[in-house]
Parts: C-alpha cells; sequence; structure tokens
C-alpha cells in the first residue's frame, strides 16, 4: 500500500494513542455520571436532592456514554484481534457491566415518571449500580491486563480463555478496581459540588476528598505491587510494519517488568506524577470550595492515572498468562494499513466537530441547578 | 470440534437481543422526524398547539429513546463477546462502519437529545428547532451505518482474504460504502421505521378522537402521520424491496427459500401466493401468479430465478475449490514463501468460504469425503418454510399499508378526520402491525443468510467464541429477564403518560392558566423557574 502517505509503523502509534484518547475520554467525560450515580444515595438523600443531582447530569449524560460506545467501536476498527480476546475473554464480567449500564438510560428516564417513594428508591439504587458496578468492574479488567488474562490463540488465530469469572477477583485487581472506583466518585463528586448548592454540595466535598485521598492510597500501593508483578517483555524483534501475528514473537516474564518503561523512557514518569498531583490538587480544591479547579484537577487524575497503566504495559494491549507470546501488542493486533488510514482520516474530520458541539450543550445547559430550580418542564427527571 | 450447543445459544442470544433492540429503534427513526416536522409547522406558524404536540410525542420518544439506548449498548460490545472469531476474521472491514456509526451519527444523536428535553427555554425557537432535527438526522445516519455494516454480511464487498494474516481485508472502501445491497436495505429499513411512527402516532390520536379527549392536538397530528405514513409506506415496498438481494449468489438462494423455488423456473417465474409443504419439504400445492416472480425477483421477463437444488449443485463444486484453496492456505501459513501455493490461492480463495462449511464434519477439511461435501451444500439451504411465510406476512402487511394510510390521506385531505368511530377504533388496534412486519424483516434478512454469518465468507457456527454453555444460559437468561421486565414498565408509562395526555401548562407556575413563555430565549427569572 504504497499509496498511503503514512507508513504502517506511524499509523500503529497514532492510534494506541487514539484509543487512549477515547478511553480517558470516557472516564472523564462518562466517570462525570458514573461518578455522581454511585454516590447518588448518599449525596442526596431527599428525593428534591437526589432530582438535583439527577437532572444535573440528565442533560448531558447520554452524549458522554458515547465515548464508552466510540470506544468499543474504535478497538473493532483499528485492533480486531484486541477486541476479540478482551471481550470474549472477560465474558461475564462484561455480561455484568453490561446489565448494569442498562439500568442507566432507564433509570434517568423511569423514576420521575411515577412519583411512588418506593419506585424512585428502586430507581435510584438501580442508577447507583449503574454508576458504582462499571465503576469498578473496569478497574479490575485492567488490573487482570496487568496480571495478564489466560488466554492462548491457535494457528488460525482463534482465541481460547481458559479462566472464569471469580478468578477475575486476584486481590491486586480488586486493588485496580477500587482505584478507578475512586477516581470515578473523586470526578463525580467535583460535578456535583461544582454545580449545587447548601447541603448537597457540602456533602459531595466530603465524600469528594475522602475519596480521592483514598485514590492516592491505593494508587501508589498499586505501583509498588506491580513492581513485585511479572511485567511481560518482547524478546524478539517486532516489525512494527509487518502483517499482524501475535504467535510470531517470543516473551519472557521479568519481575517488575512493568515498570522497565519508566527506566528507558523517564519522561513516562510525568503520567504517574500527574496522576498523584490532580487526585491531591482536587481534594485540595474540594477542601477549599475552587469549583472548576476541583473537576479540572480530578480530570487531570483521570488522565494521568489512566495513561500510567497504558504505558506501563506499552507495547502490549492484552499480555497472556498461559501462553505469553500469544499477548496481544499494538503492532500485532491492529487493522491493516488501509483501514488504519481511512478511520485516522474519518477521526480527524468528525472528533473536532463533536468536540465543539459537546462544548456548545455544555454551556448552554451550564449554571447551579438547585431544588428550586426543577420547574415544571414535564421532561426533568 | 465446534460445540454446536454454543453456537445456537450464541444465535438466539443475538437474535433476541437484536430483535428488542429493534422494538425501538423503528419508533426513534419515525417519531424524530415527525417531531421535527411538528415543531417546523410550531416555529413557522407560531400557533402553541404544535409546540404542545411536539413536546407530546417528545416525551414518548423519550421513554421510547431511553430503551432504545439500554438494548443497543449491549450491540456493539456484543460480537466480541459471542462471535470473537468472527471479529477477528472480518473486524478490519465490519469495524469501520460501527465506529464510524459512533462518530459521525450516534454522538450527534446522543448529545443534541440532552438539548431537546431541556433546551427548551434555554434557546431561541429556530434554535431548539435545529436540535430536533439533528437528533433526528444522527438517528437516521446511525441507521444507514449500521446498514452499511449488516449490507457487508449479506453482499462482502471491497475485501479480500489476506493469508499472512488469516483475515479479511478491505481492498475497496467505496465499494463497501456503495454496496448496492447496503443502500436497499437502508432504504427499506429507515421507511419501515417511518411507517412504525407514523402508525404509532395515529393509533394514539385516533384514540384521542374517539374518546373526544385533546381533540385539536390529535387531529393535527393525525394529518401529519397519514401523509408522512403515506409517504414512508410508499417508499417500503417501492425502493427497499427485493431488487439488491439478487446481486449474489447466497442472496439467491435465499430468494429461492423465501419463494419455495425448489426448481429453476423458466422465466418469467411465477410468483407462489400459498403453498403447502409435503413430508419432504416441497409443496404439494401452490397457487401461483405467472409471471409475477419473476417481474418481483429479477425486474425483468426474460431473467430466470434459480431453484434450490440447482443452487445446492453450484455450491458443491463451490465447496470442492474451497477444498482447494484451504490446502494452499495450510502451505502457506507453513511457509510463507511459498509462491506456488499462493498463486493456487489466488485462484481460488473466493470460495474458501464454501470450504469452512465442512469445518462442520471434520477438522481435516482437505479429506472430507463425498458425503461430507453433500452435506456441507445442503446445509447452505436456508429453512424454506419459515422464511416463506414470514415473508408474505411482512409483504402483505407491507400492501397494506400503502392502503390504509392512503384511506388515511383522503379522508384527512377531505378534512374527514374524527368522523368515522369504527375506522378510529380499528386504526388503534393496528398499533402493533408495523412491529410485526419490522421483526419478520428482519428474521427474513437473517435468518435467511444462513448458513453464513458473512454470505459465502464465514459460516455462522465457525464465527462463535470459545465459550462454555454455563456463560451462555446465564447472559442468555438475564438479558432476556430484564429486557422483558422493562418493556413492561415502558409500555405501562406509556399508557400512563398517553391517559394523562398533553399537558396543558407547560413551563408555567401552578397558578397561571396558560403559557406564559412564548417569548424566548427565556429571562433569568423563567430560567431560574424552569431548568
Amino acid at each position: 500500500m504504497s499509496t498511503i502517505p503514512l507508513d504502517y509503523e506511524a499509523l500503529r502509534l497514532i492510534w494506541w494513542l487514539l484509543l487512549g484518547v477515547l478511553l480517558i475520554g470516557f472516564a472523564i467525560m462518562g466517570g462525570r455520571d458514573l461518578g455522581v450515580g454511585a454516590l447518588l444515595p448518599f449525596v442526596a438523600r431527599t428525593d428534591e436532592e437526589r432530582r438535583v443531582l439527577l437532572n444535573l447530569i440528565g442533560p448531558t449524560w447520554e452524549g458522554n456514554q458515547v465515548w464508552l460506545v466510540l470506544g468499543g467501536g474504535a478497538i473493532f476498527a483499528a485492533f480486531p484481534p484486541l477486541y476479540a480476546a478482551s471481550f470474549s475473554g472477560f465474558y461475564l464480567a462484561m455480561i455484568v457491566i453490561l446489565l448494569a449500564l442498562i439500568l442507566r438510560p432507564v433509570g434517568f428516564k423511569f423514576r420521575g415518571k411515577i412519583s411512588d417513594p418506593r419506585w424512585r428508591a428502586t430507581w435510584d439504587w438501580a442508577l447507583f449500580i449503574g454508576g458504582f458496578v462499571p465503576a469498578l468492574i473496569m478497574g479490575v479488567a485492567v488490573g487482570n491486563v496487568l496480571l495478564g488474562a489466560p488466554f492462548h490463540l491457535d494457528d488460525t488465530m482463534r482465541i481460547f480463555y481458559t479462566g472464569n469469572f471469580f478468578q477475575l477477583l486476584m486481590p491486586f485487581a480488586l486493588l485496580a478496581g477500587l482505584v478507578s472506583l475512586g477516581m470515578i466518585v473523586t470526578q463525580g463528586a467535583a460535578v456535583i459540588a461544582g454545580r449545587t448548592e447548601g447541603v448537597i454540595a457540602e456533602r459531595a466535598r466530603t465524600y469528594g476528598s475522602l475519596a480521592g485521598l483514598v485514590t492516592i492510597v491505593l494508587f501508589a500501593l498499586g505501583g509498588l505491587w506491580v513492581a513485585m508483578l511479572n511485567g511481560h517483555v518482547v524478546t524478539s524483534v517486532i516489525d512494527p510494519n509487518g502483517a499482524i501475528n501475535p504467535l510470531a514473537k517470543t516473551v519472557e516474564l521479568v519481575p517488575g517488568g512493568w515498570l522497565r518503561n519508566y527506566g528507558t523512557y523517564p519522561w513516562m514518569l510525568a503520567a504517574p506524577v500527574i496522576g498523584f498531583a490532580g487526585l491531591a490538587l482536587a481534594v485540595l480544591s474540594l477542601r477549599s470550595g475552587l469549583k472548576l479547579l476541583a473537576l479540572l484537577a480530578s480530570s487531570a487524575g483521570i488522565f494521568g492515572i489512566i495513561s500510567t497503566a497504558g504505558l506501563s504495559i506499552f507495547p502490549f494491549f492484552l499480555p497472556s498468562s498461559t501462553m505469553p507470546e500469544a499477548g496481544l501488542t499494538l503492532w500485532d493486533a491492529s487493522s491493516s494499513h488501509l483501514t488504519l488510514f481511512i478511520m485516522l482520516l474519518v477521526t480527524a474530520f468528525f472528533l473536532p466537530i463533536i468536540l465543539v458541539y459537546t462544548a456548545f450543550v455544555f454551556r448552554v445547559m451550564r449554571g447551579t441547578v438547585t431544588t428550586e430550580s426543577l420547574g415544571k418542564n414535564p421532561n426533568a427527571y | 470440534m465446534i460445540d454446536m450447543l454454543v453456537v445456537d445459544l450464541s444465535r438466539w442470544q443475538f437474535a433476541a437481543t437484536a430483535m428488542y433492540h429493534f422494538i425501538f429503534v423503528p419508533l426513534t427513526l419515525g417519531l424524530s422526524f415527525m417531531m421535527a416536522i411538528m415543531e417546523s409547522v410550531y416555529v413557522m406558524t407560531g400557533r402553541e398547539i404544535w409546540r404542545k404536540a411536539t413536546l407530546f410525542w417528545g416525551t414518548l420518544f423519550g421513554v421510547n429513546f431511553a430503551m432504545g439506548v439500554a438494548t443497543g449498548i449491549v450491540m456493539e460490545f456484543q460480537f466480541g463477546m459471542n462471535w470473537s472469531y468472527y471479529s477477528h476474521y472480518v473486524g478490519d472491514v465490519f469495524g469501520a462502519p460501527l465506529a464510524i456509526e459512533g462518530l459521525m451519527a450516534f454522538f450527534l444523536e446522543a448529545t443534541f437529545v440532552g438539548l431537546f428535553f431541556f433546551g427548551w427555554d434555554r434557546m431561541s425557537k429556530l434554535g431548539h428547532l435545529v436540535v430536533t432535527w439533528l437528533v433526528a438526522f444522527g438517528a437516521n445516519f446511525s441507521a444507514l451505518w449500521i446498514l452499511i455494516a449488516n449490507g457487508w454480511m449479506q453482499n462482502p464487498v471491497g475485501a479480500k482474504f489476506n493469508p499472512d494474516t488469516m483475515r479479511m481485508e478491505i481492498t475497496d472502501f467505496a465499494a463497501v460504502l456503495f454496496n448496492t445491497v447496503a443502500q436497499a436495505k437502508f432504504v427499506h429499513t429507515v421507511s419501515a421505521g417511518y411507517v412504525s411512527g407514523a402508525m404509532f402516532v395515529l393509533a394514539i390520536s385516533a384514540l384521542f378522537l374517539v374518546k373526544g379527549k385533546h381533540v385539536e392536538l390529535a387531529k393535527r397530528s393525525a394529518v401529519v402521520a397519514a401523509s408522512f405514513g403515506l409517504a414512508s409506506a410508499l417508499s417500503v415496498v417501492v425502493l427497499g424491496d427485493e431488487s439488491g438481494y439478487v446481486a449474489t449468489e447466497h442472496q439467491k438462494m435465499k430468494i429461492a427459500a423465501i419463494e419455495a423455488s425448489f426448481h429453476t423456473e423458466a422465466a418469467p417465474a411465477p410468483w407462489t401466493v400459498l403453498a403447502i409443504p409435503g413430508a419432504d419439504g416441497e409443496p404439494i400445492w401452490s397457487f401461483s401468479i405467472p409471471w409475477m416472480g419473476g417481474i418481483i425477483t429479477t425486474r425483468s421477463l426474460n431473467e430466470e430465478l434459480e431453484g434450490i437444488h440447482e443452487l445446492v449443485d453450484r455450491a458443491e463444486d463451490r465447496i470442492r475449490t474451497g477444498v482447494i484453496a484451504y490446502e494452499a492456505l495450510q502451505q502457506i501459513r507453513a511457509d510463507g514463501t511459498d509462491t506456488a501455493a499462493r498463486a493456487v490461492f489466488d485462484e481460488h480463495w473466493a470460495d474458501l468460504g464454501y470450504g469452512l462449511l465442512l469445518k462442520r464434519y471434520r477438522a481435516d477439511i482437505e479429506n472430507a469425503t463425498d458425503a461430507e461435501i453433500a452435506m456441507a451444500a445442503a446445509d447452505t439451504v436456508p429453512d424454506v418454510w419459515p422464511l416463506f411465510w414470514t415473508f408474505r406476512i411482512m409483504m402483505g402487511l407491507g400492501f397494506f399499508f400503502i392502503a390504509f394510510f392512503g384511506l388515511w390521506f383522503y379522508r384527512a385531505s377531505r378534512g374527514w378526520i374524527d368522523t368515522n368511530k369504527p375506522l378510529l377504533w380499528l386504526t388503534v388496534l393496528l398499533l402493533p402491525t408495523p412491529w410485526i412486519a419490522i421483526e419478520s424483516g428482519w428474521f427474513i434478512a437473517e435468518f435467511g443468510r444462513q448458513p453464513w454469518v458473512v454470505e459465502g465468507v464465514l459460516p455462522t457456527f465457525y464465527a462463535a467464541s470459545s465459550l462454555n454453555v454455563l456463560d451462555l444460559v446465564l447472559s442468555l437468561s438475564f438479558f432476556v429477564l430484564l429486557y422483558t421486565v422493562l418493556l413492561v414498565i415502558m409500555v405501562i408509562l406509556m399508557v400512563r403518560i398517553i391517559k394523562a395526555g398533553p399537558k396543558e401548562k407547560l413551563f408555567t407556575p401552578d397558578d397561571e392558566d396558560d403559557f406564559v413563555i412564548t417569548t424566548l430565549p427565556a429571562t433569568p427569572a423563567t430560567k431560574e423557574l424552569v431548568s
């Protein structure tokens, strides 16, 4: 494909970055709503208080969730073997996430249609599950990626997964799940504290700064733990412009191997630094009532934490614990040269437009939401 | 060996989740355009009744949209979850339209749908109208990309198998986009969605009229629905029928199965209206209209319609060639520099999928017996009679909709909207019929494609993930249970919304009788009141 103006290696690297952008985009944007969902029963105690939170995120949560849908679509289009292996491998975990996510759109829409307190309380807990469970399980999945997933490939590229759901709940993976939950809750709290008043904002600041502190501690603990884990290191020469064939490489397991990239490329240390600094700043801003700064800092924290995970396992996406050479990297799990190029053109065209209209919608819906402001809109939640 | 129970359960799960999802999608497609039309009238005329109508139908739209989102999220992920070999094998081609759907369509729809509901008092009239149109276009663009993806499964153009990566790869993206099957399916599918939207509005308006409630709103809505419905019903039948079907070999098999045409008929073929199957599955009695079959399926009088037996014979030849391609592929996989094997593969790769049909019977397909090849060839015939009957249900309803909306359109143009009670009651009762036609249509499209998941390229049984039965039993039961509970709740809520009727006092304080916020944008005071 000599007519494609970007070489295969560059496109694979760009798509690795774009995947990061989409997943971080979901964690920052969708994380707002997941976090508010996870805090809903605690930060808001009465029906009116809960309506404030639901109407705070109600106008924008659907757009935010598309970051996840698009992330799934982008993995499918740009890294099909990764899409195939991760989603079929973590099958029951995915089912749990999906069942939780299914509760969200209906929870928002159905809750307000009947005023019976039992009806509303049921949907409040459904919305709690819809926020809490995905935030936790997605982190657990990332933890399992660092541990290596028990899958192997045959010569036809068919994937065989030999683990089960309960094996996913390893102590390290649960720790990763709590880090994920903690950062998402911090994000949700920053959103609430930024656009509500009174007791709701007060509780959000308390829960948010607590979650932020816990996340800092757990993230540090995770870093120490990773130093003891076996990292996967490619020991053969990979042709970054070659046809995909994961089984062509050799892989060695090295204790502390997931930290090797930071020795080779010290600039990568910026990622965990931003993770810690962002969370710390978010905690401080929440405590001192700096609304916008808290949200920005919390978003930076999310960016830092997810980048840390991605850079640590680079060039891997999904290492295999049972057949290390079958582990999928960005070099041997991508789409064809032409598909990556077409998808880059399409993304370069549409992503800026998406950012512009998303910003427009947030601007139109800006402002503080209070119990008095819920008003008579029949579409309000 | 392939576990056929896992394959069957995976198929049931996909069918269940897709068919649930497609209860809500058509209404989103149709209702969003009708809301945009009503709001356009409001903006042009300034008459409050049209805004009230937009808001009322919008409330029902919202409940339906939530279910569409809830069931849609599963669709994006279950290719990888349940069909991982499919995802690897064709992801290079199939993933692109799915991702573009997110970038171009779903993002637009989902971002602006929030403004549609919450932005009434925060935007100018015109601004909000633009938002409503963007939601409608987002929904319909979404359908376009999904049907480009689905059209490729029916007619896999613009791609070639790469022996080095063991998958289909894009060679011509424009061919994937402008796939004739995809274009025909898009028009057919969205038009069917518009018919469901029109029937929804018409049936509920008829109920209001028969009860003498909300008469002004119901009359206006009925006029919009009757005209929109007539145009859409014509479009479903005329623009998006079987014309795209004859593009490929297996589409011919699908047509032959739909028509229960076991032997090639001399052109122009008759069209079988009704038939009674015998013990061997072939018709023992049938009632046919001469020439009609040829006209419907080939759009000509001299092209012949091939029969199932003749198509099976051809499939057998292609399976034998497919085995040659498979052997060459094995040699290439063992030694990538084997140019002789590559030459053989290049000549025969298009039949590789037919060779894979033998994988159901043995792993070493190069040693397949004549009996196994005959069985694999027989597998290319989908189950005839379910297709035969669902097609006739769909087609009968399709023509009925033209007549029905035609009648309504005629009466509406004469101003006879609420004068015929039996017709109004009939209209209420007909509410579910578009969904029967639509679900039948998807059944014909997907069940008729069997045994292929990608026609001629990848057999369905070969595409499933290596999951175990317990995984699938759990996931299938959870989905069906949760979806069913939510569907029942949705129907109950819609009935309540309809019973409550359009709100008389939208956006107004309790002590006001009429609309106050007619001058937009809102003042800070009203903004605080209603946000």
